[in-house]
């Protein structure tokens, strides 16, 4: 029970002992509050030699602890055929958790212990590249990574994902999957869909779903202006805010969602949302009547990155399972699984592949799959797209001052 | 030694309190006056202004949960007196059970309850799509997203919290003693204004103390139930810390709240008068 309501708590409150040991404390509290305080350390600017330093003396333990999101690897019954070939290929037995829902709670929990240097009980983490992960980069929590190593990424990873312009050179980073935020719609409410400016039409008044994020609803903001997120500065984002709360204050917005969106779609609560690309394809090959555009204005496209946490124990064999995944056969049984766009190109022609050697629904679903611009998407849709504004610690406050009111009114 | 005694019996709550509750209030109290981000770190500057920054930024979701913690509280009240009633006075020898029925749903996780309700009040759920089929309500009617979609969650999680100590009241309720007061000439009614009622109300108010301070400061709900008009203090405060890390502000809001609630609360007390109310409610 929350002590506030314990009412022997209130009760204690009031008799002289209690007072006594308030007393004692109170002036406990006044050193104490002189003396603490968070620390906060910025990572000093990587060294030549960082990488070297890191990985110096490190070993292969043959196990791994992996911390990924829900639904984001092949699964088979209890078993991960991926990560099964993986232990008897390499030999490194790999504990799997689905132990991430969101960046911020995610990033919240980790934080103190990556700031007191101790081991977070994962050596492989799924972040996207949003603000705690740049967070998480700038106080040097990650390990840097040996790319002498990563010789699959090297020669199978899509060009598009190498050298980031939030990580360059894909130091600390390499895709797990890739995603975008575009806009979903339900046929039977809503005419086609081709614009930003869909979102805001009065015709969808209390039908419109949002994202609450607000690097998410800032880029939408900035798309609906033709400004370009990636190179915005304080002056767009305030316009893009006044946009965004011009909807809100139509009452078109039935409300801001985190990641329950898809349900809500699905309900019928909402006709047009925001949304990621791989789930509004999951729910299209379950025979659900819905749309997927990426706006003419633009749309965002994310990365979720596997990253070593500095403390890792087994930072050597995290490395090897980020190799791994970038075999084509080992990412075709992933993005068969996950549905969301995969780092590696080659995985098309084994899609297809498998496609002609199955029947019936799945051989369909495959299909559909490999011919899919939301799991492939079309040059001209990726030439559409930017990726978040990169924020230092002193924007991150001012960009969410501005658009955390719209959504949190 | 004898003199010791008390004082060694308080030793071991007394430590855990003081681990577990002093220690990491003073640390948010610190917290609260310092200014920073996460990635260059926080220094205690004695920066006071982030309460008023952040009460003055944030006083709708404020005054809007102390809004909804009243108004569930009242519906609570209003729902869980005659339950707590009629197990206590008419409840005969399947009392234990009738409390076991209202203790039932909490079972099943608190989050899993809530979402549950999404699904029951969609807009074209199991509930209101026969009614709008059946031209009962407009087509775009809609429960979810609404303040009654939260202040309805909060009364539906927190009522065990007002029915319990209102039938542990009532059930101590001697019903002789209303026997007695009808035997002076008193009617029904007068009777249970008279007796039963102010009986009662020790239990009421541990019922209030056990629901409001939850409800105010409750973000499950909203946020799971409400829309953008419905956002209250907890959420806020989730952003702060889990989105935003920013640690004073966050830090600031719950302490102001701590705050508000307090001098609710014991103003509640003074009025009800403190000593029979809080030895009741400690019962």
């Amino acid at each position: 029970m929350d002590i506030r309501t314990n009412p022997a708590f209130i009760r204690g409150m009031t008799t002289s002992r209690r007072d006594a040991l308030k007393l004692a404390g109170m002036s406990a509290a006044a050193l104490a509050l002189a003396a603490c305080g968070v620390e906060g350390k910025k990572a000093e600017a990587p060294k030549k030699d960082a990488v070297a330093d890191f990985w110096a003396g490190k070993k292969q333990n043959g196990t791994l602890r992996f911390a990924n999101w829900p639904l984001y690897i092949d699964k088979e019954g209890k078993e991960y055929p991926s990560l099964k070939m993986f232990e008897q290929d390499k030999g490194i037995k790999v504990s799997y958790t689905e132990a991430i829902q969101d960046n911020g709670s995610w990033f919240g929990k980790i934080q103190p212990q990556l700031a007191a240097g101790t081991d977070i009980g994962f050596d492989l983490m799924v972040m996207t590249n949003g603000n705690q992960l740049q967070r998480a980069i700038s106080l040097g929590y990650l390990a840097p990574l040996d790319h002498s190593k990563l010789p699959n990424f090297a020669a199978n990873a899509a060009e598009k994902v190498k050298n980031p312009a939030w990580d360059p050179n894909n130091t600390f980073t390499i895709p797990w999957t890739l995603g975008v935020t575009g806009i979903a719609y339900n046929p039977e409410f809503v005419d086609e869909v081709t614009s930003m400016n869909d979102l805001w039409n009065p015709k969808y008044k209390g039908k419109v779903g949002m994202m609450i994020d607000a690097q998410e609803i800032a880029n939408f903001g900035m798309f609906a202006l033709g400004i370009d997120p990636e190179k915005s500065k304080e002056a767009d984002w305030r316009r893009a805010a006044a946009k965004l709360q011009e909807q809100r204050d139509a009452g078109l917005v039935r409300k801001y969602y985190e990641n329950d969106y898809i349900d809500a779609l699905v309900r019928g609560d909402i006709w047009i949302t925001m949304a990621w690309s791989g789930d509004v394809f999951q729910q299209i090959t379950e025979g659900k009547n819905l749309k997927f555009v990426v706006p003419k204005e633009g749309a965002t496209i994310w990365s979720d990155n596997m990253c070593i946490p500095k403390t890792a124990r087994n930072p050597v064999d995290a490395l090897a399972l980020m190799d791994y995944v970038y075999q084509p056969k080992i990412a075709t049984m992933l993005v068969e699984y996950i549905n969301y766009i995969t780092p590696v190109p080659a995985t098309k022609e084994l899609v297809l592949a498998d496609a002609a050697k199955a029947e019936g629904e799945d051989k369909e679903f495959l299909e559909q799959l490999a011919n899919s611009p939301l799991i492939y998407p079309s040059d001209a849709d990726l030439a559409k797209m930017r990726g978040y504004l990169m924020l230092d610690s002193k924007t991150d406050q001012l960009f969410e001052s501005i658009f955390q009111p719209i959504t949190q009114g | 030694m004898k003199r010791l005694t008390p004082y060694l019996l308080i030793l071991p709550g007394g430590l855990w309190l003081a681990i577990f509750l002093v220690v990491p209030m003073v640390f948010m109290a610190s917290v609260s006056t310092q200014e920073g981000n996460v990635v260059d770190g926080f220094t205690q500057t004695f920066n006071f202004a982030n309460y008023a920054d952040t009460l003055v930024l944030f006083q709708t979701q404020f005054l809007r949960s102390v809004g909804y913690g009243l108004a569930g509280t009242i519906i609570a009240i209003a729902l869980a007196y005659p339950i707590a009633y009629w197990i206590a006075f008419k409840g005969g020898s399947r009392k234990s059970t009738y409390l076991l029925l209202v203790l039932l749903p909490f079972f099943v996780s608190f989050v899993l309850r809530t979402v549950s309700w999404k699904f029951l009040l969609a807009d074209e759920g199991i509930v209101l799509a026969p009614l709008k089929a059946s031209g009962l309500l407009p087509e775009d009617f809609h429960v979810l997203q609404t303040s009654v979609a939260v202040v309805g969650g909060l009364v539906y999680n927190y009522l065990p919290f007002m029915i319990l100590p209102i039938y542990v009241a009532l059930e101590r309720v001697d019903p002789r003693s209303v026997e007695a007061a009808q035997d002076l000439y008193a009617t029904r009614s007068a009777a249970f204004r008279k007796v039963v009622l102010p009986l009662s109300l020790p239990g009421v108010f541990a019922g209030v103390l056990m629901t409001f301070v939850p409800m105010t400061a409750d973000y499950v709900n909203a946020g799971i139930l409400g829309g953008p008009q419905n956002t209250m203090i907890g959420n806020i405060i989730q952003t702060k810390y889990l989105v935003n890390n920013d640690y004073p502000s966050a830090a600031a809001l719950s302490f102001t709240l701590m705050a508000a609630m307090l001098v609710g609360i014991f103003a509640y007390a003074k009025a009800l008068g403190t000593e029979n109310v809080l030895e009741a409610a400690a019962r």
